[in-house]
C-alpha cells in the first residue's frame, strides 16, 4: 500500500514537470514566431550564430569558436566579418523586438560603423548584445557590442542605421 | 613561422591568392584574386550560404562587411611588407544597393599609409562599377617587418 502510493506521487510529479516544460516551450516558439525570427539567416547559421535572449528592443546572440572563422592563422583570433556579421544581424533583430514595429515590416542595414577595442580570444565563445534605441517612422537606430562573457571588457561596438518598409518582393533580386 | 613568412616563400605578391587561402574565413568566403600588373580585384563568387535576407534573396550585410575588410587588408599587402597581418581598428561600411545572388567584386584605395596605421578605402559592385553595393573606409594597425 505505502509502495503504491509512492508511486502514485512519482508519477503525478512526473505530470506536473511535463507540463511545465510544455508551456515554457509552448511560450517560448509563440514569441519568435511572433516576430517572426523563427529562422536564422543562412549566413548565420553558417558561421553558428546562436540566439540567446530577445526581448523589449534588446537582443543577445552567441557565436560559438569555430576553425572556419579565424582571421589570423598565427594568433587564432576571429576574423573582423565574423564580428561584423554577429552585430548586424543581432542589430536587426533587436529592432524587431521594439514595441514600434510592425509585423510584415521590412529593413535593410543602411551603414553600420564597428570599433575593435581587442582581438576576440581564440576558443572563447562571442557574444553580442543589441539595443535599438531609437525607432522612426522611415529609421531604426541601433547600438550593439561583441565581448566573450564579462561585458565590461568588449571586443568590439558598433553603431548601426537602419532604413525601414525597403520593399521585400519575393524574388525581387532574382 | 607565420603566415605571411610562409606565403612569401610561396611566391608573395606573385601569388597573393596562396596567401587568401591560407586565411580560414577568407577560405570559407571563397574569395578568389584576378591580378592585373599592380592592380588587384577581389572576387565573391555567390553562393547559398551567405545570403542575409531569403525573400528577395539579398547577401547578408556580414558578408558584403567580411568582403570590403578582406579586399582592404589584401591591398594593404600588396603595398607594404609587413610582419603579422594588419590589425583592423575601425571600419565604417555603407551598404549602398541590396546585394544581389550573384558574383561581386571590390577594388580598394589605400588612402593614407603611415608606419603604425594605414587607411583604406574599399567598394564592391556587381553588374556595374559605378553603381557600388557597398563601400567601407577603414582604419589598420600595422606591424612593420
Amino acid at each position: 500500500m505505502r509502495r503504491l502510493t509512492i508511486w502514485v506521487v512519482i508519477l503525478l510529479l512526473n505530470k506536473i514537470f511535463d507540463n511545465l516544460i510544455e508551456h515554457f516551450e509552448g511560450n517560448l516558439s509563440s514569441m519568435f514566431d511572433a516576430k517572426q525570427i523563427s529562422e536564422l539567416p543562412p549566413l548565420a547559421k553558417a558561421i553558428g550564430m546562436e540566439l540567446v535572449e530577445i526581448k523589449d528592443r534588446f537582443c543577445i546572440v552567441k557565436v560559438p569558436y569555430a576553425a572556419h572563422l579565424v582571421g589570423d592563422p598565427d594568433t587564432g583570433v576571429l576574423h573582423g566579418g565574423v564580428i561584423t556579421t554577429a552585430l548586424d544581424n543581432a542589430s536587426g533583430w533587436a529592432i524587431r523586438v521594439h514595441e514600434d514595429w510592425i509585423d510584415g515590416l521590412s529593413m535593410a542595414t543602411l551603414d553600420i560603423r564597428i570599433d575593435y577595442m581587442r582581438p576576440a580570444e581564440p576558443h572563447k565563445d562571442l557574444i553580442v548584445q543589441s539595443t535599438c534605441y531609437k525607432m522612426s517612422k522611415n529609421v531604426a537606430f541601433v547600438r550593439a557590442f561583441a565581448h566573450q562573457g564579462d561585458p565590461d571588457d568588449p571586443v568590439a561596438t558598433s553603431v548601426a542605421a537602419f532604413m525601414l518598409g525597403t520593399p521585400n518582393t519575393e524574388g525581387k533580386n532574382l | 613561422m607565420t603566415v605571411l613568412s610562409e606565403w612569401r616563400k610561396q611566391g608573395g605578391k606573385e601569388n597573393i591568392q596562396a596567401l587568401v587561402d591560407a586565411l580560414p574565413f577568407a577560405k570559407f568566403l571563397d574569395i578568389r584574386i584576378d591580378r592585373k600588373g599592380n592592380e588587384i580585384t577581389t572576387i565573391l563568387p555567390f553562393r547559398d550560404e551567405l545570403v542575409g535576407n531569403i525573400a528577395l534573396p539579398a547577401i547578408h550585410g556580414g558578408a558584403i562587411g567580411s568582403f570590403l575588410e578582406i579586399t582592404s587588408v589584401i591591398q594593404l599587402l600588396l603595398l607594404t611588407d609587413l610582419e603579422r597581418l594588419p590589425k583592423t581598428i575601425d571600419i565604417s561600411v555603407d551598404f549602398l544597393r541590396s546585394g544581389r545572388p550573384k558574383e561581386t567584386y571590390g577594388r580598394a584605395i589605400v588612402t593614407r599609409q603611415g608606419r603604425r596605421v594605414a587607411s583604406v578605402r574599399a567598394e564592391i559592385w556587381q553588374e556595374e562599377k559605378a553603381r557600388p553595393i557597398a563601400a567601407a573606409h577603414g582604419q589598420y594597425l600595422l606591424t612593420p617587418g
